[in-house]
């Protein structure tokens, strides 16, 4: 490099700030897929979608914490018009002053922790009081940083508020050392400023307390220390006649973990009391029912993907952020995937889209399984139109499109009714869940399995009231789908409801009946002809008509049958389903639930898998000789015991690896191995070690000791 | 006759003293003559220990406040360091000497600028020919401290050279604070325990307006009665006084009972405390919902207390990890075999045991076991085959944030970690059984 300067240095060249591009995401839509001319629609449809389903889980968050919002507020309200009247009352006077502590259970989700508390401490900024601070247990490991933190947040959340005292706070914030005192001192400071300034200027949000409470909420009760909390507890309870504080323990265990952690001396000092969060189950089914089954979103999952996230949810996490994640990686997979996912929208948009359609992505139509399935099975000349004019197969797919979203407006209701029917069924032979029953629906044909027809024999059985009930929530479905399908439905529901109403007055008919035969067999006293009317009553009683309700039930059944066969088809079945199905399980689980000790075997002992070499192409068992050292390694010590002798180990190696070579320098065979061999051995053994497979082992010198299963 | 007698002090100061503060008069008598008068020389240190809310506080700080004796009042619970300690210290004294102006902050670090800068705000007139009296609450905070804080504070006077006195508040005894290298002794005060006698009078002492004396005293003697067995501090039978106050005088609100009805008083309330000393006593339930069912008359069952609420949801495998935990923590690892084994043959307990092992484990506690040794039970618990995928392994670090287990030792990941399952025996059982997984068969204790 040359410089402008005459004089002979040392110069500093800073290198030139290299633009490094920041692949977008919709760049690598583009760039991967370069064939097709929509990978830009593609994104954009997957944006905007992605977007909606978006606002729509964070509406449902916050329509279902609503009420726990509500309580801790009220809460706060009450113990804070406590605080405020303290000074008067005799029994007042004579009660201990205890910190209010609202103690929160939120579920072993804890991923999910950190948006409830946000949108708390939001909700509780907004409504309650500008000082809400809240402490992780990490940042706490003494009272000193408990202290530090909370001032910290406290005085920024007071510089927030009011710009113009900045200079103030800077200036003191030098000066304040970590202490209660200091607390307190501020507290009243910005009180008696707001008190006083309030009326003229209105700075303060008007729905804040007067006096607003101090809210410190710890968020992971479970993992602060005992000391740190003990004293934090005390010191302020020294303080709460100056400075209203407030505490809200976030629980993930149970509430006995307070009493583990806090000695009765403590705890006395606090005023306890509970607040349990929605179960995540609840919120999951709640996910499930706004986004999946609703024909809101156009983009839908297969049964193997749904299976994939709820597994993961029920055995492994219990978290609904999780949930949603997954749900948006497979949003985005199924639109970088399927080309024909453009038509993943809503049905006018796709209509048009049909329209504009090219010749080759008329040929991926043609290309799709369901697709051939629905060709073959038409007449011949339609068959030859279909692969050879693209517009007639625009209009097709234009048709089989709208079918498809008729087959979703029906499947939905008709589901749901069918889950009223199963839910409250003895043992759940289909599921307890409706995401089960939608499992199963999609998976097969379900009326075909053993389990719908056991559900049916059950619900044969069902006593009227239930039968009833069930049916005015089927009608109630029914009724709230806007699709005009169903208008015979509920007729026909209707007219089953009036049914059993008549029968009532009927029934009365039928007792008396029964007892006028009873009255008949009190006449008989002779034994033969007792025996004798016995019998037929028996023989009458197994040939006997079925009751009116007996049969109506059955004709229930029957309909609800019915419904299932012509509504509940799995989504597999219907032509085009690619569309709108994400189905590739396998990609999601390799993404969301990988397996590290697996890929590492894979990696080792069959390196084709992620090398793509041909040369390494092998079969299961041989070791082949190009495969890098430490595969052949790993190889040889699988067949090892416990602990591997190195010579041993070293011999097979040269002798795995000399193994092409062997047929030209045959006459080498000495005994010594070859120097960059044996370098090549001990490198490979140094990076097994590091992998953790293997370790020097104490007990021989010249061994090592196997790790891994089947080891020590 | 009054029991305080001091040259220095009016006599109706005195009464007054003893009025507010009842028991305590050979106490205070004691304190009042080290105190001397006000100009002399007191004793260097003084050391006052008793139990919790036996009036030590509560006795120094309105002494010092009625006689206007020149004090600092300093809790140590709230100063984590010694340098916070000093400061706080100091800036009391300034505020002492100079009350209008207002006082600039001081920064001190170490004993020796304490010493000097202590000197210097005594210079006022008004203080320098009277004790001053520097009171730390809490002492027993002062041994967490560096190792000079404590035997400078004893022999301070001697240190500064000015007439102040040291006293030490703390619940313990000094044996616990005496250093090895020796210090300056201090003088030092017992404070006993409230007799029954005491507590009785004390807490009748302020009754609340509506009511005379007498009514309010019956009802301290049931009160005593019932909560005298668990519980001596007169903090929270105050608490309690006051919280179930309105309950005892609810016959009297409505007229079905007069003031002097006492038994029929004491049938009314005393189911009522007894339900008192299991729930809001505990803090299961909190005062003022306490308060709430009082007001609604409800019965105090339908609030279910904090420990009620055992139950705890995980995800399937995390019950299974925590179970395979539980039964890595409690058999000896040589049975695993015996349990899990398939063809396992017999194994009979009494031969196969050690010694040292006839003792259960249950009592013994848990022990800790590697990681490699928690997979293994579980691969062999779970029907299912379990990949070992990442999402096991995080759920095992997530276990132990809930603090279901506890990583011992060394967090050195890489070379096998070792845990131990903290869950007690009715909560796994109660995980077990959600599972349909019959623990009790696994346990070696339970053979």
């Amino acid at each position: 490099m040359s410089t402008c300067s005459v004089s002979k240095g040392c110069f500093v060249f800073k290198p030139k700030s290299k633009k490094r591009r920041i692949a977008s995401t919709a760049d690598y839509f583009n760039d991967s897929k370069n064939d097709s001319e929509d990978s830009g629609l593609r994104f954009a449809t997957c944006e905007s979608l992605w977007k909606q389903i978006k606002s729509e889980t964070e509406q449902i968050q916050e329509e279902l914490n609503k009420q726990l919002y509500d309580n801790i507020i009220r809460f706060l309200r009450q113990s804070h018009s406590e605080f405020q009247e303290k000074k008067t009352e005799w029994a007042c006077r004579m009660k201990s002053s205890e910190i209010p502590t609202a103690a929160l259970v939120l579920g072993v989700n804890v991923t999910d922790h950190d948006l409830t508390f946000k949108r708390l401490s939001e909700v509780l900024q907004d409504n309650v009081t500008p000082y809400v601070v809240s402490l992780q247990a990490k940042e706490c490991p003494g009272i000193r940083y408990l202290l530090k933190k909370l001032m910290g947040q406290l005085m920024d959340c007071y510089v927030e508020d009011q710009s113009e005292e900045e200079e103030y706070v800077t200036v003191s914030k030098k000066r304040i050392r970590c202490s209660l005192d200091a607390l307190t001192d501020w507290y009243e400071c910005v009180t008696k400023k707001t008190g006083s300034e309030t009326p003229s200027k209105k700075r303060t949000s008007p729905s804040h307390w007067q006096s607003p409470p101090v809210v410190v909420i710890f968020k992971d009760m479970e993992s602060f220390t005992t000391k740190v909390l003990q004293d934090f507890i005390v010191i302020s309870s020294q303080h709460i006649h100056e400075l209203p504080l407030v505490l809200i323990f976030g629980i993930a265990t149970s509430p006995m973990i307070i009493h583990r952690l806090l000695p009765h001396s403590v705890s006395s000092l606090l005023c306890i009391e509970l607040f349990q969060c929605l179960s995540c189950k609840e919120h999951l089914g709640t996910v499930i029912d706004k986004l999946l089954l609703t024909t809101k979103f156009p983009f839908k999952l297969s049964e193997k993907v749904l299976q994939v996230l709820i597994n993961i949810f029920l055995y492994h996490d219990f978290s609904v952020q999780n949930f949603i994640k997954g749900f948006q990686l497979s949003v985005v997979e199924h639109f970088y995937s399927q080309p024909l996912s453009v038509l993943c929208c809503h049905l006018p948009e796709a209509k048009k889209r049909v329209n504009s359609f090219s010749h080759e992505q008329c040929e991926h139509i043609r290309s799709l399984p369901s697709f051939r399935r629905y060709v073959e099975s038409q007449v011949s000349e339609k068959q030859i139109a279909l692969l050879t004019e693209d517009n007639f197969v625009k209009e097709v797919t234009w048709i089989l499109l709208e079918d498809l979203h008729i087959y979703h407006e029906n499947y939905f209701p008709v589901l749901k009714c069918l889950h009223i029917f199963t839910s409250s069924l003895p043992k759940y032979p289909l599921g307890k869940q409706i995401r089960e029953l939608h499992c199963a629906c999609l998976e097969k044909r379900v009326w075909e399995t053993e389990e719908y027809e056991s559900a049916l024999q059950l619900v044969r059985m069902l006593c009227k009231a239930d039968l009833v009930a069930m049916l005015q929530k089927c009608v109630k479905i029914f009724m709230s789908f806007p699709g005009k399908e169903f208008g015979n439905t509920v007729e026909k529901l209707e007219e089953f409801l009036s049914r059993f109403q008549n029968l009532e007055a009927e029934a009365s008919k039928v007792q008396d009946e029964s007892i006028s035969s009873q009255k008949e067999l009190q006449k008989k006293t002779d034994l033969y002809h007792l025996q004798k009317t016995l019998l037929q009553l028996k023989e009458s009683r197994r040939s006997k008509k079925l009751t009116k309700f007996e049969m109506l039930r059955f004709e229930v059944v029957d309909f609800i049958d019915s419904l299932v066969r012509n509504y509940l088809a799995p989504a597999e079945m219907q032509t085009l389903h690619e569309v709108v199905y994400f189905g590739a399980a396998s990609t999601l689980c390799e993404h969301l639930n990988a397996a590290p000790r697996t890929a590492l075997h894979t990696a080792l002992n069959n390196p084709y898998f992620y090398l793509k070499n041909q040369a390494l192409k092998s079969d299961a068992g041989c070791i082949s000789n190009k495969a890098p050292d430490i595969c052949i390694a790993y190889k040889l010590h699988l067949e090892c015991g416990r602990l591997i002798n190195l010579v041993d180990w070293l011999e097979a190696f040269s002798t795995v690896v000399t193994a092409v070579k062997g047929t030209d320098s045959d006459s080498v065979a000495s005994d010594e191995v070859d120097e960059i061999i044996h370098a090549r051995f001990i490198r490979a053994v140094s990076e097994l070690q590091l992998l953790g497979f293997i370790k020097p082992s104490k007990q021989k010198t010249d061994h090592v000791a196997k790790l891994t299963w089947g080891g020590c | 006759m009054p029991t305080l007698e001091h040259p220095e002090y009016p006599e109706a100061t005195l009464l007054h003293l003893e009025s507010i503060m009842p028991c305590r008069e050979s106490q205070m008598s004691t304190l009042l003559s080290v105190f001397g008068e006000r100009q002399q020389y007191s004793f260097p240190s003084i050391f006052i220990y008793g139990h919790t809310s036996s009036g030590k506080t509560y006795v120094l700080q309105t002494l010092l406040k009625t006689l206007e004796l020149p004090h600092v009042f300093v809790n140590c619970i709230e100063c984590s360091t010694s340098r916070l300690l000093l400061e706080k210290i100091l800036s009391q004294l300034q505020s002492l000497s100079s009350k209008t102006k207002h006082a600039s902050h001081i920064s001190c670090d170490t004993l020796n600028q304490f010493v000097c800068l202590f000197k210097q705000e005594i210079m006022a007139e008004e203080l320098q020919n009277e004790t001053i009296y520097i009171v730390l609450d809490k002492a027993e905070q002062l041994r967490e401290m560096e190792a000079n804080v404590l035997p400078a504070f004893l022999r301070l006077q001697e240190l500064a050279d000015r007439n102040v006195t040291v006293i030490l508040v703390t619940e313990i005894v000094w044996e616990l604070f005496r250093p090895n290298t020796g210090c300056f002794e201090p003088f030092t005060l017992y404070f006993p325990d409230y007799s029954i006698g005491h507590l009785q009078k004390i807490l009748s002492h302020d009754h609340p307006p509506e009511y005379s004396a007498d009514f309010y005293a019956a009802y301290i003697n049931i009160l005593l009665g019932v909560f005298y067995t668990v519980c001596r501090d007169l903090k929270e039978l105050r608490h309690l006084a006051a919280l179930n106050f309105s309950k005892y005088c609810e016959p009297v609100v409505k007229g079905e009972a007069n003031e002097r009805d006492t038994r029929r008083l004491w049938k009314n309330i005393e189911s009522h405390l007894k339900k008192a000393m299991q729930t809001v006593y505990l803090r299961e339930v909190s005062s003022s919902q306490w308060e709430r069912l009082q007001q609604d008359d409800g019965e105090p069952g339908q609030v279910k207390g904090l420990s009620a609420h055992t139950h705890v949801e995980l995800p399937y495998y995390s019950k299974f990890l925590l179970i395979a935990a539980y039964l890595a923590s409690y058999n000896p690892s040589r049975s695993d075999k015996r349990f899990f084994l398939k063809h396992h043959g017999k194994m009979k307990r009494t031969t196969f045991l050690k010694k040292h092992e006839k003792t259960s484990n249950h009592l013994l506690g848990p022990k800790p076991f590697p990681l490699d040794r928690l997979l293994a039970i579980l691969y062999s618990i779970v029907d299912k085959r379990v990949a070992p995928t990442g999402n096991i392994f995080s759920q095992i670090s997530s276990l132990v944030t809930l603090q279901l287990l506890t990583l011992v030792g060394h967090d050195d990941q890489l070379d096998g970690p070792r845990y131990k399952c903290t869950v007690s025996l009715d909560f796994i059982r109660a995980i077990a059984r959600t599972v349909n997984f019959d623990i009790i068969k696994y346990l070696y204790d339970f053979l």
